[in-house]
C-alpha cells in the first residue's frame, strides 16, 4: 500500500539510540466516561528512538500520543516526559509542552497569521526569543522543509502538503526534544504524502526522538526502530520493523497486516 | 474558416466585416429593463404595481417636503406661509424649528459659550479610535488612545484638571503594581493590583484632588450632567457603552466557557439575567435603586450610572455573539495552541480571540447599533434624549406646540447617518480581514 512513497533506502548507521529515557509510561489507563480507551499501557521510549504506532481505527493510538503532551488527561498510572511527571500542575504541563512538538492530521495552522508568524509566534511568546532571532530560526526551518518562498503567505493559500510541512517546521522552531506525529499524512492527497514523509525521514536521520501514528508502513520499514501495534486500547505487539512485518506473532497483528498490505 | 479548408471550398471570405454595435434592445438600460422588470406577464404586472405603490408614497410626501419652510419663528407662522404660497389645503414641513433649535438637538442645555468643548472631544475621538480602526493611521498615534477617555470626561464635565489626572494615575499605579508582582503569578498580580487600585480610589483620590487643586488650581468650568442632552448625551452614552461593553463582553464570553465553576456560574447568571430583563427596568434601577444601595452621601453621577447599566446590557448580548464565534473555531486551533506551550491567556489573545472576534463582527456591530439607538430610552429616567426628551421640551414652548414630524425626521436622519457609517465600517473591516486571511 504505502511502499511507493519511500524511494530511497535510509542510512541508519548514525541514527544512534541512547540509553537515556525520553518518555516513560507505566501502567497507564484512560476512560472516556464508561469507555475504557487505554488499558494498562507500559511504554519506554529511549532518546533518539523512532517509534511507529499502528493499529485499526479506534484502537487508542492517537489518544495515547495525545496523553503524552496532555491534550488528553489520563486517569491512572504514570507518564514521565523528559524527567518531568505529568500531573495537574500547569507549570509541569507547560514545561513538557515546550519540549514536545506535535503535528496534527489536519495541520491546525493558525489561519489568521502568515506562515512566518505561525512559526515565530510560540518562540517569541513562550520561549521569549528575540524577534529577529525567531525569524532567522523560522526561515532556517522553512528552508529545511523547502518552502522559504511561502513565508509571507497565509496558510489558506498553500496546498495540504505544504501546510503540513509548515506545521512540522512550526513545531521544530520550538527546538523540541521529542516530536509526536498524529496521522500526519492521513488528510493529504496521495501525491502530497511523499513530500511530507521525506521531511519526516530527514528529521529521523538527524536523531530526533519521534512517535508517529501512521498507516504508512513503508515509512515504518524505512525509519522506525520499533513498531507498536495497538488494538482495543492495548499494546498487542511491538518489535523491530523487520520482524514485525515478516514475522508477526499475534493473530490480531497478522489480520491487520494482511488487511493493509494485502492488496 | 480555417486555412486547410480554403483549398477545398469554392468561396472563402478574406475580409472581415467591421464589428457593429449590438441592437439597441440588446444593450444597456433597455436590455436591463426587459430582463429584470418585464421578462414575463407576472413580472410586468408586479413592476407596474410597484411603480404605483412608489407613486402613492411619493405623491403623499413630496409636497410635505417641497413645501418645507425654513424661515419662521413659530409653527403658526409656518402654516401661514404655507397657506399663502401653496393654497389653504397644502401641507408642509416646518423646518424652522430645526433652524431655531438645532443646538438643543445636538448639545441639549450645554452652555453655548462652551460648545467648543464637546466639539473638541468629538474631534479627538477620531484621533483616539483612528489607530484602532484604520491601517493608514500611524500606530504611533495609539499612545493617545488610553488617555482619551480621561481627557474627554474632563472636556465634557469640566472641573479641576487634577480629577482626571489623578484618576488616570490610579490606573497607572494599578498597572505598575501588577508589573511588580507579575513574577509571583498572574492571579496574584491581578489581585494585588486591583486591591491597590481600589484602595487608592476609596481613600486617596478625593483628598489628593483637593490637595493638588488647592496648590495649583487649574481647571475648566464645571458643567452638570443635567445640562447634557440631545446627541451629546446619546453619543456620550453610546461611545462609552461601546468602548466598555466590548471588553466586558469578551470577558463574559470567556467566563461562560471557563472550567472554573464559580466564574462560569457568575457569567451565566449575569448574561441570562441581563438579557432577560428589559433595558428600561435596568435604567430605573440605575436612576432609583442604586441610590438606596450606595452609601448615603455618595454623589454617583446619573450619566455614569446609566452608562454602566447600558454597558452591562450590551455586554451580555456581545458575550453571546462572541460565544458563537468561539464555538465556530475548530478544536484543532485550541489544541495547536496548547501543544506549542501557550498558556490560556496567550492562546486566547493571540490565536482564539482574533479569529472568534472576526467571525463575530456582524453580530457585534448589530449590538452596538442597537445599543446606540437604545440610548434614547434614557428619557424615562429624566434625561433629555434627542428623540423624545428634547422635542418634548421644544414643544413645551408655545411657539412650537404641536410640531411632531420634523424633529422625528431630523433626529432619525442623524441616527441613520451615524449607524449607517458604523455598518459600512464593519463591512470594510470584514473585507479587509477576509483579504488578509483567505
Amino acid at each position: 500500500m504505502s511502499e511507493p512513497h519511500i524511494e530511497r533506502s535510509v542510512d541508519r548507521s548514525h541514527m544512534q539510540v541512547s540509553d537515556e529515557v525520553a518518555i516513560q509510561i507505566e501502567n497507564m489507563n484512560k476512560w472516556y466516561g464508561q469507555f475504557h480507551v487505554l488499558r494498562d499501557i507500559d511504554l519506554t521510549v529511549q532518546r533518539g528512538e523512532r517509534i511507529v504506532i499502528a493499529g485499526p481505527s479506534g484502537s487508542g493510538k492517537s489518544t495515547l500520543i495525545r496523553c503524552i503532551n496532555r491534550l488528553e488527561e489520563h486517569q491512572q498510572g504514570k507518564i514521565v516526559v523528559d524527567g518531568i511527571e505529568l500531573t495537574n500542575d500547569l507549570k509541569n504541563i507547560d514545561k513538557i509542552r515546550r519540549e514536545v512538538g506535535m503535528v496534527f492530521q489536519h495541520f491546525n495552522l493558525f489561519p489568521h497569521l502568515t506562515i512566518l508568524e505561525n512559526l515565530t509566534l510560540a518562540p517569541i511568546w513562550v520561549r521569549k526569543t528575540p524577534k529577529k532571532e525567531a525569524i532567522d530560526t523560522a526561515m532556517h526551518f522553512l528552508e529545511k522543509v523547502k518552502i522559504p518562498e511561502q513565508a509571507d503567505k497565509y496558510p489558506g493559500q498553500l496546498s495540504g502538503g505544504q501546510q503540513q510541512r509548515v506545521a512540522i517546521a512550526r513545531s521544530l522552531c520550538m527546538k523540541p526534544r521529542i516530536m509526536l506525529f498524529d496521522e500526519p499524512t492521513s488528510a493529504l492527497d496521495p501525491e502530497m504524502i511523499k513530500e511530507v514523509l521525506d521531511t519526516m525521514i530527514e528529521l529521523a536521520e538527524e536523531g530526533m526522538t519521534m512517535l508517529c501514528v501512521t498507516h504508512e508502513m513503508g515509512f515504518a520499514q524505512a525509519v522506525a526502530n520499533r513498531v507498536i501495534f495497538m488494538a482495543d486500547g492495548q499494546i498487542v505487539e511491538q518489535n523491530n520493523p523487520h520482524d514485525f512485518f515478516n514475522n508477526p506473532k499475534s493473530d490480531r497483528t497478522k489480520q491487520f497486516l494482511s488487511q493493509i498490505l494485502g492488496h | 474558416m480555417s486555412d486547410t479548408e480554403a483549398h477545398s471550398v469554392a468561396y472563402v471570405r478574406d475580409t472581415m466585416m467591421p464589428q457593429q454595435p449590438a441592437p439597441a434592445g440588446e444593450t444597456g438600460a433597455i436590455r436591463w429593463l426587459r430582463e429584470n422588470l418585464f421578462s414575463g406577464w407576472l413580472n410586468t404586472v408586479l413592476t407596474l404595481l410597484g411603480i404605483f405603490a412608489i407613486y402613492l408614497f411619493v405623491s403623499h410626501f413630496y409636497g410635505w417636503f417641497l413645501h418645507g419652510v425654513w424661515e419662521a419663528n413659530s409653527i403658526k407662522e409656518c402654516r401661514q406661509i404655507i397657506a399663502e404660497r401653496w393654497g389653504p389645503d397644502a401641507s408642509g414641513a416646518c423646518w424652522a424649528v430645526i433652524r431655531e433649535r438645532w443646538h438643543q438637538f445636538i448639545f441639549g442645555f450645554y452652555p453655548p459659550e462652551l460648545y467648543w468643548r464637546p466639539i473638541l472631544a468629538f474631534a479627538l475621538l477620531f484621533v483616539a479610535i483612528g489607530p484602532l480602526m484604520f491601517q493608514f493611521v500611524p500606530k504611533k498615534v495609539a499612545w493617545f488612545t488610553p488617555i482619551y477617555p480621561f481627557l474627554a470626561v474632563w472636556l465634557l464635565w469640566g472641573g479641576s484638571v487634577w480629577g482626571p489626572v489623578l484618576v488616570l494615575t490610579g490606573f497607572v499605579l494599578g498597572g505598575v503594581v501588577f508589573m511588580a508582582v507579575a513574577r509571583f503569578g498572574s492571579i496574584m498580580a491581578f489581585s494585588v493590583g486591583a486591591i491597590v487600585t481600589i484602595l487608592y480610589f476609596l481613600f486617596a483620590v478625593g483628598p489628593l484632588i483637593s490637595l493638588f487643586h488647592a496648590m495649583i488650581p487649574v481647571g475648566l468650568e464645571s458643567v452638570a450632567s443635567s445640562k447634557f442632552g440631545g446627541f451629546l448625551l446619546a453619543i456620550t452614552l453610546g461611545v462609552g457603552g461601546i468602548a466598555m461593553s466590548l471588553p466586558a463582553g469578551v470577558v463574559l464570553a470567556l467566563g461562560r466557557q471557563s472550567d472554573m465553576l464559580l466564574i462560569k456560574t457568575f457569567s451565566v447568571i449575569f448574561i441570562e439575567f441581563i438579557r432577560g430583563v428589559p433595558l428600561i427596568t435596568l435604567l430605573f434601577v440605575a436612576s432609583l435603586l442604586l441610590n438606596y444601595f450606595l452609601p448615603p452621601g455618595t454623589n454617583f453621577d446619573i450619566i455614569l450610572r446609566v452608562m454602566i447599566l447600558v454597558t452591562m446590557f450590551a455586554a451580555a448580548y456581545i458575550a453571546e455573539v462572541i460565544r458563537g464565534g468561539l464555538a465556530a473555531l475548530p478544536r484543532g486551533q485550541y489544541e495547536a495552541a496548547d501543544a506549542l506551550g501557550l498558556d490560556y491567556w496567550k492562546a486566547q489573545r493571540l490565536i482564539i480571540l482574533p479569529q472568534a472576534l472576526k467571525i463575530s463582527i456582524p453580530g457585534i456591530v448589530s449590538t452596538f447599533i442597537g445599543m446606540f439607538k437604545d440610548t434614547t430610552l434614557v428619557v424615562f429616567v429624566g434625561l433629555f434624549d434627542p428623540l423624545k426628551g428634547i422635542p418634548d421640551f421644544i414643544r413645551a414652548d408655545f411657539n412650537w406646540k404641536g410640531i411632531y414630524w420634523e424633529p422625528f425626521v431630523f433626529v432619525g436622519a442623524i441616527f441613520f447617518i451615524l449607524n449607517f457609517a458604523m455598518s459600512r465600517y464593519s463591512m470594510h473591516l470584514e473585507n479587509r480581514l477576509q483579504r488578509e486571511h483567505r
